[in-house]
């Protein structure tokens, strides 16, 4: 691999992952970024069931892109094929592990259902194929994101557990503070986009 | 006729998607740019919610309880496709500007939810009219949220200058995070109408009874189990009391 391919996908990396953040500049995944943001350790191993579901997805997807819809010419078909494959994809990755690694299906097994209906894998997929990546380039745009995600989900799970002890107004008291919160939170990202 | 008449009135305003029940959260926030973009994204959601309500009430009596939920994905997901095509044939600007948010209307939750909790169980007509209508409010939502954020962010509205010269834009408001701060005002003003209500003596279970209360508590309560038992079979459909 040379030299340009490596820039190129340390850009992905950067990018994806702070610049232009999935959820905070995007809008992708925000159920389970306003919803699993309660406690620090959940919204940690919600990140992680993200990393792991994306990355792969955005691996199969990839491959199912290039291999069946590009040789076929059946391009158009991309929507429906992506949702069914992640839909699918989610299902066995939760089968597969509660057979084969037990453990991290304790950890993550009680967030994976809630990634299939969540936007931002079927975005990335989706992103991938507009941005006219490669299979590693999505690869690594989908762990980027997802890493970007996690990032952002367990910055607010931290301010989210400070703000318990705060006396807000009772309009605003649960969920609008929160979007006041990931809104202060899209501000400071924005610091990010002279990054590259 | 009447009936679908109250369908339009439900999906507008007793049960508006957006201001009432909190669906579909992503797009609301992702395209709201511009009052422009907000009415193409609302329009271009209706044409699909409608048509895929009207197919699958039409379906209802062949597509097995067992796999209505993936069969309900493969048919939205093909009127998503077409219509997307036909974007990119005939308003190239507008496709361009909704970019991977048209594709995504496939996980909207409002179209799943409306197929699950109203078009598998009801005939075609009123199907439709409910699509239409719950598409027009989401339309209306969107198109409302775009006239803030445009004319805080731009001084205009549609694109006409509406501010006086003196008003210095609020760029934010155009921005990513000027869709938190909105809608943390549009949901604040949600619970105070409620609180308000409560305090006079009204019932309004309906507000903030979408996909979650408020979808704050989305994935823990989830979508799913609203619409499914905790043991994922499908609840016995509850007909609408109100209505009949």
């Amino acid at each position: 691999m040379g030299m340009e391919n490596v820039k190129e996908l340390l850009v992905i990396l950067i990018g994806s992952s702070l610049v232009s953040n999935v959820v905070l500049s995007q809008f992708l995944g925000l159920c389970p970024f306003l919803g699993v943001s309660r406690k620090t350790n959940t919204a940690a191993g919600m990140g992680a069931a993200v990393i792991f579901v994306i990355t792969l997805a955005s691996a199969v997807a990839g491959a199912i892109y290039r291999f069946v819809l590009v040789r076929f010419h059946v391009e158009y078909l991309e929507t429906i094929v992506f949702i069914l494959v992640i839909a699918a994809l989610v299902q066995f990755v939760e089968m597969f592990l509660k057979k084969a690694m037990p453990s991290l299906y304790e950890a993550l097994g009680v967030y994976l259902p809630l990634i299939t209906t969540n936007c931002a894998v079927l975005g990335v997929a989706i992103t991938n194929v507009q941005k006219e990546y490669g299979i590693l380039a999505g690869i690594v745009n989908g762990f980027a994101t997802a890493v970007g995600f996690t990032i952002a989900i367990v910055i607010l799970a931290g301010l989210r557990e400070k703000l318990e002890y705060n006396d807000i107004p009772k309009s605003f008291r649960g969920m609008p503070t929160v979007l006041l919160t990931a809104g202060l939170m899209a501000i400071a990202f924005c610091g990010f986009s002279g990054l590259l | 006729m009447n009936n679908a008449g109250e369908r339009l009135y439900n999906g507008l305003v007793k049960e508006n998607p957006t201001f009432v029940l909190m669906l579909g959260m992503c797009p609301t926030l992702a395209v709201t740019t511009s009052a422009m973009n907000g009415l193409g994204m609302g329009l271009t959601t209706m044409v699909v919610l409608a048509l895929s309500n009207l197919i699958i009430s039409l379906l209802r009596g062949i597509i097995p309880g067992r796999v209505r939920i993936p069969a309900f994905i493969v048919i939205i997901a093909s009127f998503v496709t077409a219509v997307q095509l036909l974007l990119q044939a005939y308003i190239p600007a507008l496709n361009k500007s909704l970019g991977v948010y048209i594709p995504l209307i496939v996980v909207n939750c409002i179209i799943l939810g409306r197929a699950e909790s109203y078009a598998y169980s009801n005939p075609a007509i009123p199907s439709l009219f409910d699509g239409i209508g719950m598409g027009l409010g989401f339309t209306f939502a969107l198109t409302c949220i775009g006239a803030v954020r445009e004319l805080l962010g731009a001084g205009e509205i549609f694109g006409l200058a509406l501010m006086p010269d003196s008003f210095v834009p609020i760029r934010i408001f155009g921005q990513a995070p000027g869709a938190f701060f909105v809608l943390a005002a549009l949901v604040a003003l949600q619970n105070y109408v409620k609180d308000a209500r409560k305090k006079a003596g009204k019932s309004y279970e309906k507000i903030g009874s979408g996909c979650s209360e408020d979808c704050m508590n989305c994935s823990e309560k989830g979508c799913t189990k609203r619409f499914y038992g905790e043991d994922g079979t499908r609840k016995a459909a509850e007909p609408d009391k109100e209505e009949r």
